[in-house]
C-alpha cells in the first residue's frame, strides 16, 4: 500500500546556520527528500560593481577585501594583477613572492573554514570547526603583523604590497609553515576515516566532469570532479610558474572529493610556501605608481586561482581616474549554478553538506 | 502510575518493600522519595549541564563557560534565571493547547523513571517487581511530548524533527528492549533492585554486545549524537523546540539531560552493578559509574558527525536488531547449558563472540543509501 504523501515547501534559509551567510533555497520536499529546489540570492547585494565605477582605482581596493571576506589578500590580489595589466605597471621581485606568500596562506584559512563548516554541517557538533580555527588563528596574526588587519587587509596595492614584512615575520612563518604539514595531517585524521563521515558524503552529491565544464565551475568544486585545471598552472600569474606544486584532483566528484581536494591543496599550499620563502629576494616592495591612475583606454581581464574558484576582473579604462565598467567573475556564484543538479533526489541532511562542499561565501556571491 | 493511585490491596505490599528502618509512614515516604528524587535530578542536571559545557571546551580545544562563580561553576544557575525572564512566546497559528502541554509531557516521564532507580541498596521508591519493564514503558511516553511540540508550533522543521523522531525512537526500542532481556536472563529478575544484587561480576563483561546495543540505543533513545537528528542544529535548526521560548524551553532542555542521567543511570544499573563496589559507599559508586557514562555520552557528542535518517533507520533494522536477537539467543543459550561455567569462561567467550559480530556486521553492512529519483 503506498501512502498518500503531498510535497511541500520549506525555506532553508535565509536565516539558518547551514546556509553560511544569508542564502535561501526554497526547497520542495517529498517527506524528507529534495524534489525541487530553487537558489534565492541577493540578500546581501551591495551594489560593489556600480560602487567601484565612481571610486578611483586605488581606492577600489578595500572594496575587494569585502567581497569574500574569508579571502581577502587573494581578492586584493586579483583586481591588483588586473590593474596592473591594464595600466602595464611592474611589480618588484620582492613584492611578488610576498603575494604568492599570503595568497597561499589565504587558501590555507579559507579551506580551513571550508572543511571546518563542512564538517560542522555533516553534524559533528563544533569541534572540526573549533580545531580549524586554532590554526587559522595563527594564519590571522602573521596576516596581522604584516598589515595590521586580521579581516580585511586591503595589503596589496597596484604595483606591490603596502608595507614590507617586519622583522619577526619570517620566523613566525618559519614556525607555521614546519608545524603546519602536522596539524593537516590531525586535521586529516580527525574524521576522513569515519564510518559515519564516509557513509554521509562519499557518493552525496555528485558533480559530474561534463556538467562541472559546462557550468564553468572553478577551484576545489571544479578539481573534485576530477578536472585538473588550475589557473596558477593554466595561465600563471605573479611568480607562481618558479614553484614546484601539484594540482590534487579528485576521481567522482562528490562531497568527499571536495573535502579530500581542500585537504590535499593546504599541504600544496604549505609547500609553496616554503618555496617561496627560500627564494624571498630583497629589495623595493612597491613600485612608484601616480597617486591618481589613468590607466590607458582598454579593457583587461585578470585572473587568480582563489581559495574558491577562479577570481576574475574584467575592468574597462576610459583613461578616466575611475573604471568605466568593474565587473568581478565571482566564483562561488558560478558554483553555485550546479546546486539543484546536485541536490535533487538527496534527503534535506544531503543537501545541506552538499551545500557545505561547494564552500561559499554569500558576500562574495551577492557583492 | 502507581505512585499517585495506590490500592488499598497494594500498599501493604508496598510498606514491605520499605526499608525496615525508615520513618514514618507510607505516605511520608512516598513524599519524602519524590522530594528527594527531584533535588536529586535536578541538581544532577545542572551538573550534568556544566560538566557537559566545560568537557565539550575541553574537547574543542575551548575554555568553556568559566565567567560566573568559580570555575564557572553556577553558569547553569544563570542559564535557568536568563531562562526564568525570558519572554514566552506561543506561535499565532499554532495549537496552544498541545503548545502548552508538550514540554509537561516531555519532561514529566524523564522524572518518573528515578522511581525505580536504585541508588543504593534498598534506596528506591519503588521497587517494583517489573522496575525494567517501567523503565521501558515509561521512557518511551517522552516522544508523545516531542511530538505535540513538533505538531503544537505549526512550523515545518519541528514537524520534520518530530517525524524523525517518532520514526527513530519507536525502531531503536526494540534492540533496547532486546538487549535488556539479556541481562534479566542472567539476573533473574525484572526489578531493579535483584538485578543489582545479582551482579557479582558487572553485567558489561557477561553481555559486551547487550551492553554495545543497548548504549547507541539509548543515545538515539534520547536523541543523542549520532542520532540528534530531532534536533539536528545544522538541518532543521533545533527540529521539535524551535517554536520554544523561556520556561518551556527550559523544560525540553532540562528533560533532555534528565533522560541522559535517566539513562545513565539504568546502564549504571544494568551493567555497571549499579550501587555495588568496594571501600566508598554505595551511593558514591552509583554517581561515580552514573557520571562516567555521562562522560561516554557527551565524549560522542563531541567526536563524530550525525547520521541521515535512512541511515539511522537501516542501522537499528539491519545491524542492532539482528544483532540484539542473536545476543539473546545466545544469553539463552548460555544461561540454560553452560549454568556452571558463569560467570568466568563465559566472559571471555562473549568477549569474543562479540569481536566476531561487530567486525562482521562492520565487513557486510555499509550505511549507504544514495539518490531518490524525482
Amino acid at each position: 500500500m503506498a501512502l498518500k504523501t503531498e510535497p511541500f515547501v520549506i525555506n532553508i534559509g535565509p536565516q539558518h546556520p547551514s546556509t553560511h551567510g544569508v542564502f535561501r533555497m526554497r526547497a520542495t520536499l517529498d517527506g524528507e527528500v529534495v524534489i525541487d529546489l530553487e537558489p534565492v540570492i541577493g540578500y546581501l547585494h551591495r551594489g560593489i560593481e556600480k560602487l567601484a565605477e565612481g571610486r578611483t582605482y586605488t581606492q577600489n581596493i578595500p572594496f575587494t577585501d569585502r567581497l569574500d571576506y574569508l579571502a581577502s589578500m587573494s581578492n586584493n590580489l586579483a583586481y591588483v594583477i588586473a590593474v596592473e595589466k591594464l595600466a602595464g605597471i611592474p611589480v618588484p621581485e620582492r613584492a611578488e613572492h610576498l603575494r604568492v606568500i599570503m595568497a597561499e596562506l589565504q587558501r590555507i584559512a579559507s579551506h580551513l573554514i571550508g572543511i571546518g563548516a563542512f564538517l560542522n554541517d555533516c553534524g559533528a557538533f563544533m569541534t572540526p570547526f573549533l580545531y580549524m580555527f586554532r590554526e587559522r588563528e595563527k594564519i590571522l596574526d602573521l596576516f596581522e603583523m604584516v598589515c595590521g588587519q586580521r579581516l580585511t587587509y586591503n595589503y596589496m596595492r597596484i604595483g606591490g604590497v603596502s608595507h614590507d614584512i617586519p622583522e619577526e615575520f619570517l620566523p613566525a612563518l618559519d614556525k607555521f609553515v614546519r608545524e603546519m604539514p602536522g596539524f593537516i595531517d590531525e586535521y586529516d585524521q580527525l574524521l576522513a576515516e569515519n564510518e559515519i563521515l564516509l557513509a554521509r558524503a562519499k557518493g552525496v552529491g555528485i558533480l559530474p566532469k561534463e556538467l562541472a565544464i559546462n557550468i564553468s565551475a572553478s577551484g576545489p568544486v571544479l578539481r573534485g570532479s576530477g578536472v585538473k585545471w588550475d589557473i596558477r598552472k593554466a595561465d600563471p600569474y605573479s611568480v607562481y610558474d618558479r614553484f614546484q606544486f601539484d594540482i590534487p584532483i579528485g576521481s567522482v566528484g562528490d562531497t568527499y572529493d571536495r573535502y579530500w581536494v581542500k585537504i590535499q591543496e593546504m599541504r600544496q599550499s604549505v609547500r609553496i610556501i616554503k618555496q617561496a620563502m627560500e627564494q624571498l629576494p630583497p629589495g623595493e616592495v612597491l613600485t612608484e605608481v601616480p597617486h591618481l591612475l589613468h590607466p590607458p583606454v582598454g579593457e583587461v581581464y585578470g585572473h587568480i586561482e582563489a581559495p574558491k574558484g577562479e577570481l576574475g576582473f574584467y575592468l574597462v579604462s576610459d583613461n578616466s581616474v575611475a573604471p568605466y565598467r568593474f565587473h568581478i567573475r565571482a566564483p562561488t556564484l558560478i558554483n553555485l549554478t550546479a546546486l539543484r543538479d546536485m541536490m535533487i533526489g538527496w534527503k534535506v541532511a544531503d543537501a545541506i553538506i552538499i551545500f557545505g562542499s561547494i564552500d561559499i561565501c554569500l558576500a562574495e556571491v551577492d557583492r | 502510575m502507581f505512585v499517585f493511585n495506590p490500592s488499598f490491596s497494594s500498599v501493604n505490599h508496598y510498606l514491605e518493600t520499605l526499608p525496615p528502618d525508615w520513618p514514618g509512614g507510607f505516605w511520608l515516604h512516598w513524599g519524602v522519595f519524590v522530594v528527594i528524587i527531584f533535588a536529586f535530578v535536578m541538581s544532577m542536571v545542572m551538573a550534568f549541564i556544566y560538566l557537559e559545557r566545560r568537557g565539550l571546551g575541553r574537547l574543542q580545544v575551548r575554555l568553556g563557560p568559566n565567567r560566573v562563580g568559580p570555575f564557572g561553576i553556577l553558569q547553569p544557575v544563570a542559564d535557568a534565571i536568563k531562562v526564568l525572564i525570558k519572554e514566552d512566546i506561543v506561535p499565532a497559528k499554532g495549537d496552544k493547547w498541545v503548545h502548552w502541554l508538550a514540554p509537561v509531557v516531555a519532561f514529566v516521564p524523564a522524572l518518573m523513571i528515578f522511581a525505580v532507580v536504585p541508588f543504593q541498596d534498598g534506596a528506591l521508591l519503588a521497587d517494583l517487581n517489573i522496575g525494567i519493564l517501567y523503565v521501558v514503558a515509561i521512557s518511551s511516553i517522552s516522544v508523545v511530548g516531542i511530538f505535540m511540540a513538533g505538531w503544537g508550533s505549526n512550523n515545518k522543521y519541528s514537524l520534520i524533527g518530530a517525524m524523525r523522531t517518532v520514526a527513530q525512537v519507536v525502531s531503536y526500542e526494540i534492540p533496547l528492549v532486546l538487549s535488556i532481556i539479556g541481562v534479566v536472563l542472567l539476573a533473574g529478575s525484572l526489578s531493579m533492585n535483584k538485578i543489582v544484587e545479582a551482579q557479582t561480576i558487572p553485567f558489561i563483561l557477561l553481555q559486551p554486545l547487550g551492553f554495545l546495543i543497548f548504549f547507541l540505543a539509548a543515545c538515539a533513545e534520547i536523541n543523542r549524537t549520532p542520532f540528534d537528528l530531532l534536533e539536528a542544529e545544522s538541518e532543521i535548526v533545533a527540529g521539535f523546540h524551535i517554536e520554544y521560548s523561556g520556561m518551556k524551553f527550559a523544560f525540553f532542555y532540562l528533560a533532555e539531560y534528565a533522560e541522559a542521567l535517566a539513562i545513565s543511570a539504568i546502564i549504571t544499573t544494568l551493567f555497571l552493578s549499579g550501587w555495588r563496589g568496594p571501600i566508598l559507599p554505595p551511593f558514591l559508586w552509583f554517581l561515580i559509574k552514573v557520571f562516567a557514562v555521562f562522560f561516554l555520552i557527551f565524549w560522542v557528542r563531541g567526536t563524530i558527525p550525525r547520521l541521515r535518517i535512512d541511515q539511522v533507520m537501516a542501522f537499528t533494522w539491519k545491524c542492532l536488531l539482528p544483532l540484539a536477537l542473536i545476543n539473546l539467543f545466545i544469553t539463552g543459550i548460555e544461561v540454560v547449558v553452560l549454568p556452571e561455567a558463569l560467570p568466568w569462561p563465559v566472559i571471555f567467550v562473549n568477549l569474543a563472540i562479540m569481536a566476531v559480530l561487530v567486525v562482521l556486521w562492520s565487513k557486510f553492512f555499509r550505511l549507504g543509501g544514495g539518490r531518490v529519483e524525482v
